[in-house]
């Protein structure tokens, strides 16, 4: 991976990245102003809010919805809390 | 397929890119990806996905990825294809794989608009999908033949004369149905499924397939973060933007509100229709209720639906 | 074993690109390049190729499909002319900043307006800084040995940038000339199988190109540009040597024509080297030591070779087949001028623009130019450092 400071003779040639799907290593987290709680309780796994996180942060295992978000990349922008039909999700101030 | 079921297919588009909080470009991009069942070659137009979503040394694609210009997405991806064709051909590859070309409006009604048309009419195997958020918002909200009348954009501001954009949008994907390709979408992400279901139709079709989806912009649209999914279905009741397909030249409606919605509440949602609502404008929101009206019975009537 | 045959400068290039096989070709035709991509089009429809033709509906997306077929791992080509070339020109950097080792004939001629279809240079010399390996050559012979030997050199990789094969429009293009044209295995074997190191088609490791590359690494890209291209010149050098063996043909940076003891001498490109030629013939039989340097390699620019070459000679014109617009001469007289600056040769420097719009020009028109060498020398005065030749008051 390409280290900031990397000199020309160091990185890959032309721009290629050859990473596939480092930007996960990049963290957005902290663009947030709020934050979602998700109560395990009133969920009903529609999985809604896992189709609609435009980050990709609502984590499903087995085709279960959990209550562990990936905070290191969702930016808060609250669509999750908006979309979920039981009001499972609580955005919550920083 | 459930979502819960669609929750077990693989991350093809990561977090860690730069999207605006609430773009609305993710999700579109997540679901499409989500429905590939091959490895893939993507390609994007310069633009808003396409600088957040690469920007050096990070890519959020999980597969294979080109950025080439702003005009060309469609003529790369062709060109990624046709290699992909000569080498199967020759025996030098064996796997099979995706051609997914992602462009915003900007990108795929207007200046990327004859890269397209040429890449549709030969027939190339792979998938073109326009995110339309309606204005070119990387570099600024200025307006595109795709941004709807009325709306105020850096380039069609709404002034002491002159109310926003002056003409109606481009109804692209009727004209990408004239091209007589095996398959056209136009959609919305409110409904993950379909949306996931028509991506699907569009990868398994042979030959190329167009999708059109719905993008809100909230930093464009000047709407809450939050309601970027919402506004989606809001347009597909107040039929600003139906949903329909073009399947083998077969028409089919995708959608049909419970009741149609007066285009007021699309319009209320969003800043950049804002001063319609002043006095002496009605008449601008009258007219687009007129023209959304004909261009839904005309929707209506080509997919067979009673009106 | 090659065979002599008589083809004109487009057929030659077009058997090239048969020989070469390459996995894709996008073109679009504009004249003179027309029957270029017409006759290989013939050689796909008849199975001849391996080929993937994208017929593309202009420049723009000729160029973009064939840097994704490049970027995809395929060996891609196209071939184009003037505003062809004008209309890919987004793209050229593209390809060259994305290092892709594409291969492009360009037949050349003049760029509109108003619309011209004749030769002049200023197509490919508006795209001398777009980071392209630029070759160009006296007849269809040379275009036909450029355009195999520019496989090579793109593809090397100390180098991976793209080449653009230059050949006059009309007079190269078209005419019938006889030249030997290398076995179909010979060019097989020479250019060999293309095995990128990354690319868009492997499953196996995925990669980005293109990305948004801003303050922190740009600089550090185009860095690597400047050294490959700084590299490309000896891996040239030893191509056109392994080619050699092949054919007998020899190929350097450019040609010395009686350069050795010359006074006067004429910079010249493609076509009118052949022509110049003639002239210096002429002259020396009068007594009058001519000389000329026929570049072949133009970019990467061979300053300190053509330096040396031309550090002993008292007068020296440039001929241009472009004008600048810069009002201080053509673009070669540019490059020309500040290699003997660097050596501090005494020697003066005289531009010549012509041939515009495809004006033909003469032998003895190039020996009225070393006629005007000679009286700068003989009166130490230049009267007229840039000239628009033959063009009427
Ligand atoms: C040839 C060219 N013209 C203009 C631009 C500047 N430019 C970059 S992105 C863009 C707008 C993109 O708009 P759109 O395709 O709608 O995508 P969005 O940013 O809205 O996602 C423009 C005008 C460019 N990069 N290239
Ligand atoms: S707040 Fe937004 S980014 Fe965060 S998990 Fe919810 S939908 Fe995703
Ligand atoms: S400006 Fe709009 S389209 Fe662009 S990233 Fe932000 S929300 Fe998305």
């Amino acid at each position: 991976m390409v280290k900031p400071g990397d000199g020309y003779k160091d990185i890959p040639i032309g721009g290629l990245i050859l990473d596939a799907g480092n930007a996960k290593e990049y963290k957005t987290g902290g663009w947030r102003t709020k934050k979602p709680i998700l109560d395990k309780e009133k969920c009903i796994n529609c999985h809604l809010c896992w189709a609609f996180c435009p980050d990709i942060s609502i984590l499903s295992e087995d085709g279960v919805v959990s209550d562990q978000i990936d905070y290191d990349h969702c930016k808060g922008c609250g669509i999750c809390a908006n979309e979920c039909p039981v009001n499972a999700i609580e955005m919550v101030k920083e | 397929m459930k979502l819960k079921e669609a929750a077990k297919t693989s991350e093809r588009f990561t977090g860690g890119h730069r999207l605006c909080s609430g773009c609305v470009a993710g999700p579109v991009t997540n679901l499409i990806m989500r429905a590939s069942k091959n490895p893939a070659v993507v390609g994007a137009a310069t633009g808003c996905l396409e600088v957040s979503s690469s920007i050096y040394p990070y890519t959020a694609w999980k597969d294979s990825f080109i950025h080439n210009a702003f005009e060309n997405s469609a003529a790369t991806v062709s060109g990624v294809e046709a290699a992909y064709r000569s080498l199967k051909k020759q025996g030098k590859m064996e796997e099979d794989f995706d051609f997914i070309a992602f462009g915003g409006d900007g990108g795929t009604y207007d200046i990327g608009f004859q890269s397209l048309s040429g890449a549709m009419e030969r027939g190339h195997d792979m998938v073109y999908v326009c995110y339309d958020n309606g204005a070119y918002m990387n570099t600024g909200i200025q307006r595109s033949s795709a941004t709807p009348k009325g709306a105020n954009t850096t380039t069609s501001p709404a002034g002491k004369v002159i109310a926003g954009k002056q003409q109606y949008r481009k109804e692209l994907t009727d004209i990408m149905a004239a091209h007589n390709i095996p398959y056209v979408a136009q959609i919305s992400p409110f409904k993950p499924q379909e949306l996931m279901k028509a991506a699907q139709k569009a990868f398994e079709t042979k030959g190329p397939a167009f999708l059109n989806v719905l993008a809100t912009c909230p930093r464009g649209w000047r709407s809450r973060a939050e309601k970027g999914i919402e506004l989606t279905k809001v347009a597909a009741d107040t039929c600003v933007w139906p949903m329909f397909e073009i399947e083998n030249g077969e028409w089919k409606l995708l959608y049909k509100p419970r009741k149609k919605k007066p285009v007021e509440e699309w319009l209320r949602q969003q800043g950049r229709f804002k001063h319609l609502f002043k006095r002496g404008n009605e008449h601008i929101i009258e007219d687009i209720q007129e023209h959304t009206d004909k261009r839904w019975n005309y929707i209506l009537e080509r997919c067979g639906e009673r009106q | 074993m090659s065979s002599k045959v008589a083809l004109t400068g487009n057929e030659a290039l077009a058997q090239a690109m048969r020989q070469i096989n390459p996995d894709v070709v996008a073109a679009y035709p504009i004249t003179p390049q027309t029957a270029m991509v017409q006759t290989f089009s013939q050689f796909v429809a008849d199975g001849e190729v391996d080929t993937e033709y994208v017929t593309v509906e202009s420049e723009h997306s000729a160029m973009s499909a064939t840097v994704g077929a490049s970027a995809a791992g395929s060996r891609a080509m196209t071939a184009t002319a003037a505003n062809g070339l004008a209309l890919m020109w987004e793209i050229l950097y593209i390809a060259s900043g994305t290092r892709l080792p594409i291969v492009m004939p360009v037949v050349n001629r003049a760029l509109s307006g108003p619309i011209n279809i004749h030769c002049d240079h200023s197509d490919a010399m508006g795209a001398r800084d777009s980071g392209w390996i630029q070759l160009y050559a006296e007849n269809a012979q040379e275009a036909y040995d450029n355009a195999i030997q520019a496989i090579r050199i793109s593809e090397h990789k100390d180098v991976l940038l793209p080449t653009m094969v230059n050949l006059d429009g009309f007079i190269t293009s078209h005419a019938v000339e006889s030249l030997e044209i290398l076995a179909d295995e010979d060019v097989k074997e020479f250019v060999g199988e293309y095995q990128p190191e990354n690319y868009l088609l492997n499953a196996d490791n995925p990669i980005a190109i293109g990305p948004l590359d801003l303050q922190d690494f740009y600089f550090e890209h185009k860095m690597q540009q400047a050294v490959a291209m700084g590299d490309a010149k000896q891996v040239i050098l030893d191509i056109a040597k392994e080619y050699k063996e092949l054919t007998a043909r020899e190929y350097g940076f450019f040609e010395s024509y009686k350069l050795d003891d010359a006074e006067v001498a004429i910079v010249a490109l493609n076509s009118t080297a052949g022509t110049a030629k003639a002239a210096v013939n002429n002259l020396r039989e009068a007594g009058v030591k001519a000389g000329l340097l026929k570049i072949r390699v133009y970019r990467p620019f061979p300053a300190e070779e053509i330096a040396d070459a031309l550090k002993d000679i008292k007068a020296v014109a440039v001929l241009d087949r472009a004008e600048s617009f810069s009002t201080n001469g053509g673009p070669v007289f540019a490059d020309i001028r500040s290699v003997l600056y660097d050596i501090k040769a005494n020697v003066e420097v005289v531009d010549y623009i012509y041939g515009l719009g495809g004006r033909d020009i003469k032998v003895e028109e190039i020996e009225s130019i070393f006629n005007d060498l000679q009286e700068i020398i003989k009166t130490g005065q230049v009267e007229n450092r840039i000239t628009h030749f033959g063009v009427r008051q």
